[in-house]
């Protein structure tokens, strides 16, 4: 593996609550490099947790702590929040589930890129409106010039998620973090939506953390995979090794789909161990 | 066998969109039968129009030898109970579960409800412990389960599903499913059942209807579709798109 773009040891992430502290992500840790990793677990896992700890996005009244949080060198957990929003967005960058909610409404997408260009970069309009395009391009959306001037409600999911990946490339970050980027699209959409991505981050030699609860999908599409149980790692384990996996969990969660062409009556159903969660 | 639905050119219009297209579909009784399609592509329409949901434009539907007309009489709506896709959103946050069970028995006034509440509960393996919680202290598989003993509490002959399993967990989507299919083949009922989700109606159904932007794209069995004896080029690419993320 390259050189280490991201290193998380001992990540934990705390809500307090009325009827006292939540563990949401309870020690994890792990290291990225230039390359593709799946986070994988159920609701609840702290899978989107760790992600958006990462990013910095943590609620303000829970409480996030590490022993080591670090993006190329730089201590996440010290630098200033302003030091924090100049990363954010601009070095590391995330796509979020849903573009319905995750776009501005009120505000076209041409707009939502360049405002994201201009708050990291200082290009004129021209040059910026020239890079939107460009990106919206390379995103294989057919017709750039048209998208741009729409308003999020007017386009579909899949063009929907596009545009936001756009957004997130346009600034040329260097780590990518997709917290579910195609549950909420078609099957058929899906693919295409993927398919780009990679060849994106392919490209530009992005690291990308993939959190997803479909095992299946993320062991298709990432190097490694990162598999969760209530805030825990229960297995750190290579995409092509899956089959091996040795955690019941793991293992449970690959078998419990229905597959075509796999007969099973009833499903396997997984049993839940409470010492998983030790 | 009879035929446990009918439907025969149902075009279904809100303003001037045509949801549905002339759709004809019959469905055996005793049998599951899937809807697939992309969203949009009028499957959920197609359920909600047979439950009086959305308004037919024209063509008829017939349920249980009987056709429907503009409004359905309360036996239709014992005998047809529907399982809807967020269970977040289709139980009632202030109410009990009791109260939530009761709901359905006070409409067709069925006196035996203290039982048949038990009953319910019991068979979809949340037991009595639950009857006063809410729907709030649950998990969502907890409240599928909860919509599925309400639909089940009038001991209805059909069942329509929509996506009863896409707001799930994978090994919470597994237990609803083992539960939907255990009291089908207990109940001896009629299942038709909407997804996104290829393996899903594979795994659920004997027939399936392909869908697409309101129309009917073609009908198969689940082992020809196993056998991807599949003739139009939309269900190829469902197909495909199934079999998950594939670098080239």
């Amino acid at each position: 593996m390259s050189d280490t773009l991201l290193d998380v040891d001992d990540l934990r992430v705390t809500f307090p609550t009325r009827t006292g502290l939540v563990h949401a992500v309870r020690g994890v840790s792990f290291s990225l490099g230039r390359e593709r990793l799946g986070i994988v677990g159920e609701s609840g896992s702290g899978k989107s947790q760790t992600g958006r700890a990462i990013m910095g996005l943590t609620p303000p009244q829970a409480e996030v702590s590490a022993r080591k949080l670090a993006f190329d060198g730089i201590d996440l957990l010290s630098i200033s929040p302003r030091q924090r929003r100049a990363l954010r967005g601009n070095r590391i960058a995330m796509i979020l589930q849903d573009p319905k909610y995750s776009l501005d409404p009120v505000m076209t997408i041409g707009r939502q890129i360049v405002e994201t260009l201009r708050t990291h970069e200082k290009v004129s309009k021209a040059e910026a409106r020239k890079r939107a395009l460009a990106m919206l391009q390379a995103v294989q959306i057919r017709d750039p010039a048209r998208v741009f001037d729409l308003y999020p409600h007017e386009v579909s999911g899949g063009m929907g998620q596009r545009a936001m990946i756009a957004m997130m490339l346009v600034t040329g970050p260097e780590l990518m973090i997709a917290d579910e980027p195609t549950s909420a699209l078609d099957v058929t959409v899906q693919l295409d939506v993927l398919k780009i991505l990679d060849k994106l981050v392919a490209e530009r030699g992005m690291g990308l953390i993939f959190i997803s609860h479909d095992l299946r999908l993320v062991s298709s599409f990432c190097d490694r995979v990162v598999v969760m149980y209530a805030g825990k790692v229960v297995e750190q384990i290579k995409a092509s090794e899956l089959r091996d996996a040795q955690h019941p969990y793991t293992r449970g969660l690959l078998n419990c789909m229905p597959r075509i062409g796999f007969e099973r009556h009833p499903l396997p159903v997984l049993d839940r161990k409470p010492e998983w969660a030790e | 066998m009879t035929a446990s639905i009918t439907v025969e050119g149902l075009e279904v219009v809100f303003d001037r969109f045509r949801a549905l297209k002339g759709v004809s579909l019959d469905v055996r009784e005793g049998e599951s039968y899937g809807l697939v399609g992309e969203s949009g592509s009028g499957k959920s329409t197609l359920l909600r129009t047979i439950t009086g949901l959305a308004p037919v434009a024209s063509g008829t539907i017939t349920v249980n030898g009987k056709t429907l007309g503009k409004t359905r009489d309360k036996a239709f709506y014992r005998d047809v109970q529907m399982v809807f896709q967020d269970p977040y959103g289709s139980l009632h946050p202030r109410q009990t579960l009791d109260r939530l069970l009761q709901e359905p028995l006070a409409i067709h006034g069925i006196a035996d409800g203290e039982k048949r509440i038990e009953r319910a509960l019991d068979e979809v393996g949340l037991g009595k412990g639950f009857r006063f919680r809410y729907a709030h202290q649950l998990s969502g598989g907890q409240r599928q389960r909860v919509a599925i003993a309400r639909a089940l509490i009038l001991e209805p002959s059909v069942l329509l599903l929509d996506e009863p399993t896409s707001a799930l967990d994978a090994s919470v989507q597994a237990e609803v499913l083992n539960l939907l299919e255990e009291v089908r083949r207990r109940r001896k009922l009629t299942f038709l059942m909407v997804s996104h989700d290829l393996a899903i109606i594979t795994h659920m159904c004997e027939r399936l209807m392909v869908m697409q932007n309101g129309e009917a794209v073609e009908t198969l069995t689940a082992s020809q579709l196993i056998g991807h004896r599949v003739s139009e080029d939309y269900t190829r690419n469902l197909l495909r798109a199934s079999e998950g993320f594939v670098r080239v």
